[in-house]
């Protein structure tokens, strides 16, 4: 119980095996909130909440981060839950099966490793963009000398039309840091597919062999 | 979210594009009665709009909403015994005795049974809602296991059925307009290669952009954000159905289909998907994607890439514009968090000169169909008014560039092609004609 501290990989890199641009990996690491060296990636949970200590899931799940949800003790499959008010992400809850192979356990964790890295993205994305944006119509109305509340209390927003020059500041701003998450983004997602088929495969080849062992006996 | 408006689509777009379950019984109960009715196996479809075959719908089948509007919050005990207030309860008590004046002392006992009942509720709905924060959000955990009974409904979402159909009838107009002789084996193995190529293409779509679609109001639901399929699973579908769809054009229609089917998997999923993030040129590349279904239909018919064939793909690759800009126009916000390029953040000017350009396209393109022998002279003037009525949209859309005027243009693109292609395919150039002319000069 309690949550794995995933040490980074021997080569630097992504279980993938392929090696990220320097500019990329640190580009990243500043994005994560007091993180360590590039390539350092806790499974220290959401950005959002604090770790969960007092839930008590049994050994065969993995423990969830930023909730207390626990998945049911019969249940032998991830769980999904709802869109993280931050991220918009889902957060899924691994399984782990009694009879683990080394490569179903690597990709559990590249999972893991996975998800926590894209909640901190976009975590630390849409918090920004929230902050740009709120900054943004701050200054625009105090410079027509209008408040940021109206008279009967609700706040004031600006059209869409005046909110354009935001939109295309922030994006231009962020496009380098897209271009890394992108590319760093399209490797992980290719490696869990393939690894989901190497264990499939895995799977599929072990319970020909039972199988074939009891067609024997 | 109003889900219970109809729309009534006009007759002559009956046919190819509409297809609904009316359920006009179900559309009048009033909402909250809706809980409380036998809905279980009732099944209604909704649309939002006229051409439905680009927005979203909401479908309640078995329970499961498919796409939900608005959270609804599940009352803990049923409407009629909600009331809290001791006299409002009494009033009741005294209301119901009058009710049943034939049995008097069994409708007591049964008065003051309800009372008890009222009160126990009253206490257990106060415990309830304490707990209910929290039961309500593990309610929202669910298991990533797959019902078969889901998958194909799944699959529909994540192959973007109702977008694939509308290629599958921009392919079936080329087909349609080819001047050869109409085959129909010929036109079925087209529309279901073409159909199967489709969803592929956009099964790997989705299975590329899932951190990007949660984070978009109009794309969070699909499947791979919601867990309901694996990316593996998601794959595999779109290989099964690449696979067959590119054999079936190639080997049961002609080559130069099957390698069109090809490429365009390859430039929509590895050209047009990544460089949404990367360049306003992907909308380019996108109206490229869009133009070669019509193309494909042509060259499944004749075998041959002619200048009818590039006409058609023309027009196609026109109407993209005012339909694209004036959509992306409303999502801008949604874009510049998300991190795509698109015009209508990047270049906003550009954006409305663009969709007006590509508008008054449409009229161009339209009168060199007589001169290309693909229609007669008809047409150009038929079809003028919905050109001239496009084109006046995107007069004020580039003009005005607001949000009213992008979504009138964007729901008159959205009609429009249909009736263009409608209006193409009556002033079709009969092959008799043709005979004649080409005895004529020989």
């Amino acid at each position: 119980m309690g949550l794995r501290v995933l040490p980074p990989p021997a080569n630097g890199n992504w279980g993938g095996g392929v090696p990220a641009g320097k500019s990329c990996m640190e580009l990243l690491a500043r994005l994560h909130l007091g993180a360590g060296p590039a390539g350092c990636f806790q499974s220290a949970g959401w950005s959002t909440g604090s770790l969960p200590l007092h839930h008590s899931c049994t050994a065969d799940q993995e423990p969830p981060e930023a909730s207390n949800f626990c998945p049911p003790a019969h249940s032998c499959n991830d769980w999904i839950g709802p869109p993280d008010r931050q991220s918009n992400l889902r957060p899924i809850v691994f399984h782990i099966p009694k009879n683990e192979s080394p490569l179903g356990r690597r990709l559990r964790e590249f999972r893991q490793e996975t998800q926590v890295w894209n909640q901190q993205f976009w975590a630390s994305q849409n918090v920004s963009f929230r902050k740009g944006k709120e900054e943004f119509i701050y200054s625009r109305l105090k410079a027509k000398g209008l408040e940021m509340k109206d008279e009967t209390g609700q706040k004031v927003t600006l059209s869409a039309e005046e909110m354009a020059d935001f939109y295309k500041d922030f994006l231009s701003k962020n496009f380098k840091k897209h271009m890394c998450y992108n590319r760093e983004w399209y490797k992980r997602n290719f490696t869990i597919t393939f690894l989901m088929g190497q264990v499939a495969f895995e799977r599929a080849w072990r319970m020909l062999g039972w199988k074939k062992t009891k067609v024997e006996n | 979210m109003s889900v219970a408006r109809r729309c009534g689509p006009p007759r002559a777009l009956t046919g190819l594009f509409v297809w609904h379950l009316p359920k006009p019984a179900v559309r009048q109960m009033p909402c909250k009665f809706m809980h409380y009715c036998g809905l279980v196996n009732k099944r209604w479809i909704t649309f939002q709009h006229l051409n439905f075959l680009k927005r979203m719908y909401v479908t309640q089948y078995n329970k499961d909403l498919s796409q939900q509007a608005k959270p609804k919050s599940d009352p803990v005990a049923p409407p009629f015994l909600e009331k809290k207030h001791l006299g409002q309860e009494k009033t009741v008590i005294r209301e119901i005795r009058p009710v049943s004046p034939l049995h008097p002392p069994s409708s007591e006992t049964l008065n003051r049974n309800e009372f008890k009942a009222v009160n126990s509720a009253a206490i257990v709905e106060d415990l309830a809602t304490a707990v209910g924060a929290e039961s309500k959000e593990e309610k929202q955990w669910k298991e990533m296991k797959l019902q078969l009974d889901d998958l194909p409904g799944i699959l529909a979402r994540l192959s973007k059925i109702k977008l694939t159909a509308l290629v599958v009838s921009t392919a079936s107009a080329g087909f349609a307009m080819a001047p050869v002789p109409f085959d129909l084996t010929c036109f079925l193995l087209t529309s279901i290669g073409t159909g199967l190529a489709s969803c592929a293409a956009n099964s790997i779509n989705q299975f590329f952009e899932v951190p990007f679609d949660s984070n978009m109001n109009r794309t969070k639901n699909r499947p791979l954000v919601r867990g309901q399929i694996s990316p593996l699973l998601a794959v595999s579908f779109a290989a099964s159905c690449a696979v067959p769809g590119i054999a079936l054009l190639t080997l049961g229609v002609n080559p130069i289909t099957g390698a069109l089917g090809a490429f365009n998997i390859f430039l929509y999923t590895c050209c047009y998907t990544p460089m949404k993030r990367m360049s306003i040129i992907n909308t380019w590349v996108g109206a490229v994607v869009g133009a070669i279904p019509p193309i494909m239909g042509w060259t499944a018919a004749t075998g041959s890439l002619d200048a009818g064939a590039l006409l058609l793909g023309g027009i196609l690759y026109s109407w993209q514009f005012p339909h694209f800009n004036a959509l992306s126009w409303g999502l801008r916000e949604d874009y510049s968090r998300g991190g795509y390029c698109m015009m209508s953040v990047t270049h906003p000017a550009m954006c409305r000169r663009v969709a007006l350009r590509h508008c008054l396209a449409l009229i161009g393109l339209s009168t060199m169909a007589p001169i290309l022998d693909v229609t007669t002279w008809n047409f150009p003037l038929i079809s003028l008014p919905i050109n001239l009525y496009i084109s006046y949209l995107g007069f004020r859309f580039y003009r005005d560039a607001d949000r009213s005027s992008s979504r009138k243009l964007f729901f008159c693109s959205l009609w429009h092609l249909p009736m263009l292609l409608l209006l193409m395919l009556t002033c079709k150039k009969s092959l008799l004609e043709k005979e004649d002319k080409s005895e004529l000069f020989s």
